[in-house]
């Protein structure tokens, strides 16, 4: 049965399934509980799982992180939740140096089921520290994987996916999208589900394949229609899973098109835009009349809200880079 | 109640001891937390520290030998710390899972775990790969503590099973050092037990150096009135007395199993040795330091009561030698006969189900690998 849902509300959707198909798995964070989280996310969960599943916790972010992984040796599956992209830094070394690492240094007898939900991304107008991208922080982390969902269909199947998966994921949530919405099938069964670390078509297109993820997957749709008003197809991929990467599909599409930009909000310099521009550079050479572009947030520090629409790639940015492809 | 060099200082610890140095046995002592500690050992329990204590020491400085032959990369020496190690490592019941760091070898070998088990992490074979709930002993932590949250999340998970509140219940034991006291995630562990009133116990080894940093470089109260601060008792023991070091912690995972939450125990003791094989002590501290704490030696003190008590003579003092001598040179034969692994293994077990960048990096060196002529690949 479609229902019709934002992506704030399919991942509420999604976290309650989880909850209820494992009593093993645990969401945990700071405010999570009788507030539902800043954003709501985990609104109405504690009240029907009660204080011993959906916990909120001590506001440090380490301790959420580093009590999750004795939990999850000791057998239960935790979802952490992160308020704000910018606070996740005092988690990281947790995240970083045991997380990602327990099921190395154990040579796989020790698991991280475990799920890290990060709101990232800006455009909502917010105070330091609540609109930033590090993706490529943890994409650059063996050990963990990394998802970012897009659409209230995607954001409630992936989270449900990923609290099933062994594999410990940081999962980034599109938080100026949230209020977006869309058909989400609620009947649907996990089994039958899209792959969770695998890329999407999202817009077929024949002159230049454009791709994104999380926020920016939007963007780059609104550029593929005013670029279609002009007479010019844009094919359009949604990365979802950034770590790993899938590509293939990718691949396949610029060898026919033979264009290809990259769009994000995270700084271009080291960024997953630099990863999948080198991976085309290597298996499309032959393929490519133009260079493989990058539209990205500049690398500044995020900056004050009044001017972040400057600093944010948008539709005519990712138009403009098209342009340039042809232009080469 | 502390003066001399500092508020960690050496003078008037005034911690819970039930064995002098000279090997006089105090019957029973109060602690700052109000409880009274004692032990009630047979003749064959106390002989049994003296072998535990006797061994882990030999079997540590046939590690340090083995590394400075080139055998070991390195070596982080429990020397001096035996006490503290044996007696809270035998106040473990078996259903207890303990959180080490990487000098916690005498608290495994009182598991009853194979001392060879971390052998190969200091070889450089492999990063611990072991299951810590078969052992119920964690893989070694070598970020400083990162392992305070780990056990203490695990003990959350205790209290959510419903593994508290009777003598089966479980307990959690948390071992770091005075460096780590400094650490933000010690202290946001403290908070979480606190909170959750977790059955664990904080087992803090201030051996009085964080590599070359004296205590006073970490604190300007005695660490274990901390505990005060986050709202759970705190006790500070004799760290080279075996027999305080046991009772205190059997106290204490006894408070906790029975679900009255956690307790910080500071083990006073001394790093004898270097921090690792890779450190200088004599860059930092006075031989006449290190003299004096040997005047407290740990094994000395044990044997001492032993032989004034006729609990055992010199055939059992030569017996445990004889048994020391032997395990150290089983440890020693099992880790020169320790093979590299393959260097493949490389790409194994980053993924619990693989990961497709990896694989074809393993493809690509595996292929690499077998284009040398004459590769065994």
């Amino acid at each position: 049965m479609a229902e019709k849902l934002t992506i704030g509300k399919a991942l509420n959707l999604g976290l309650r399934r989880a909850l209820e198909s494992d009593p093993k798995v645990l969401i945990m964070g700071e405010d999570v509980g009788k507030l539902g989280g800043v954003f709501r996310i985990t609104d109405g969960l504690q009240k029907d799982f009660g204080e011993e599943r959906v916990i909120d916790t001590p506001l440090a972010e380490s301790g959420i992180i580093g009590t999750a992984v004795g939990l999850a040796i000791r057998g239960y599956r935790p979802v952490c939740e992160i308020q704000f992209d910018g606070f996740v830094y005092p988690a990281y070394d947790q995240i970083v140096s045991q997380v990602a690492k327990m099921h190395y240094r154990s040579q796989g007898r020790v698991k991280m089921p475990m799920v890290i939900r990060i709101p990232f991304g800006g455009g909502i107008g917010a105070v330091e520290h609540h609109s930033e991208s590090p993706e490529a922080y943890f994409a650059h982390t063996a050990g963990l994987k990394v998802v970012s969902c897009a659409t209230p269909e995607d954001a409630y199947m992936m989270i449900q996916q990923a609290v099933a998966s062994d594999d410990p994921i940081v999962f980034l949530e599109p938080k100026r999208r949230y209020y977006e919405k869309g058909d989400v099938e609620v009947d649907a069964d996990l089994a039958g589900a899209y792959p969770l670390h695998a890329s999407r078509l999202t817009r077929p297109g024949t002159d230049a394949t454009v791709i994104a993820y999380g926020p920016m997957v939007r963007t780059a749709l609104d550029a593929a229609n005013a670029a279609a008003a002009d007479g010019r197809e844009l094919e359009v991929f949604d990365l979802r899973s950034l770590s790993p990467l899938d590509l293939d599909p990718v691949y396949e599409s610029v060898r026919r098109t033979g264009r290809c930009v990259v769009v994000h909000e995270a700084p271009s310099n080291v960024g997953l835009g630099a990863e999948v521009a080198a991976r085309i550079t290597e298996h499309c050479f032959y393929s490519l009349e133009a260079p493989v572009l990058r539209v990205t947030g500049y690398d500044t520090p995020y900056p004050a809200a009044r001017v972040e629409e400057e600093f944010l790639p948008d539709l005519d940015r990712v138009l403009d880079a098209v342009d340039r492809t042809f232009g080469w | 109640m502390t003066k001399g060099r500092g508020a960690g200082g050496e003078s008037a610890p005034g911690f819970v001891q039930l064995l002098t140095p000279d090997g006089e046995r105090i019957d029973k002592v109060t602690g700052a937390d109000g409880v009274e500690y004692t032990v009630d050992f047979t003749d064959d329990e106390y002989r049994g520290l003296y072998r535990d204590l006797v061994v882990v020491r030999k079997l540590d400085a046939e590690a340090t030998a083995l590394q400075r032959q080139g055998e070991l990369g390195i070596w982080a020496s429990l020397l001096g710390q035996e006490a503290a190690q044996v007696g809270s490592g035998r106040a473990l019941r078996p259903q207890d899972m303990a959180f080490p760091t990487y000098r916690e070898h005498g608290v495994l070998y009182c598991r009853g775990i194979d001392p060879i088990m971390p052998l190969s992490l200091f070889r450089g074979v492999d990063h611990g790969a072991w299951d810590p709930v078969e052992f119920r002993f964690n893989m070694y932590t070598i970020v400083i503590g990162a392992q305070t949250l780990h056990a203490t999340g695990y003990a959350m998970g205790i209290t959510k099973d419903g593994k508290v509140g009777n003598d089966d219940g479980e307990a959690v034991i948390a071992y770091f050092g005075d460096g780590a006291s400094s650490q933000g995630d010690v202290n946001e562990a403290f908070i979480w037990a606190s909170v959750f009133n977790a059955p664990i116990v904080f087992f803090c080894q201030n051996n009085q150096y964080a590599i070359s940093e004296p205590i006073e470089k970490q604190t300007r109260v005695p660490l274990y009135q901390r505990a005060s601060g986050f709202g759970f008792p705190g006790v500070r023991v004799d760290g080279n007395d075996v027999l305080a070091s046991y009772a205190v912690t059997r106290a204490a995972l006894d408070h906790a199993r029975h679900g009255q939450g956690p307790t910080l125990i500071e083990a006073y003791t001394y790093r004898m040795g270097a921090h690792t094989t890779t450190d200088d002590p004599t860059r930092y501290r006075m031989a006449g330091e290190v003299e004096s704490w040997q005047a407290k030696d740990p094994i000395a003190r044990v044997r001492a009561f032993i032989t004034k008590q006729q609990i055992a003579g010199d055939d059992f003092f030569t017996e445990v030698d004889e048994l020391a001598r032997r395990e150290s040179l089983a440890l020693r034969e099992r880790v020169l006969a320790m093979e590299d692994p393959d260097p493949l293994t490389i790409f194994e077990h980053v993924y619990p189900h693989g990961s497709p960048l990896v694989d074809s990096q393993r493809q690509g060196f595996a292929e690499y690998m077998d284009s040398f002529e004459g590769s065994a690949h």
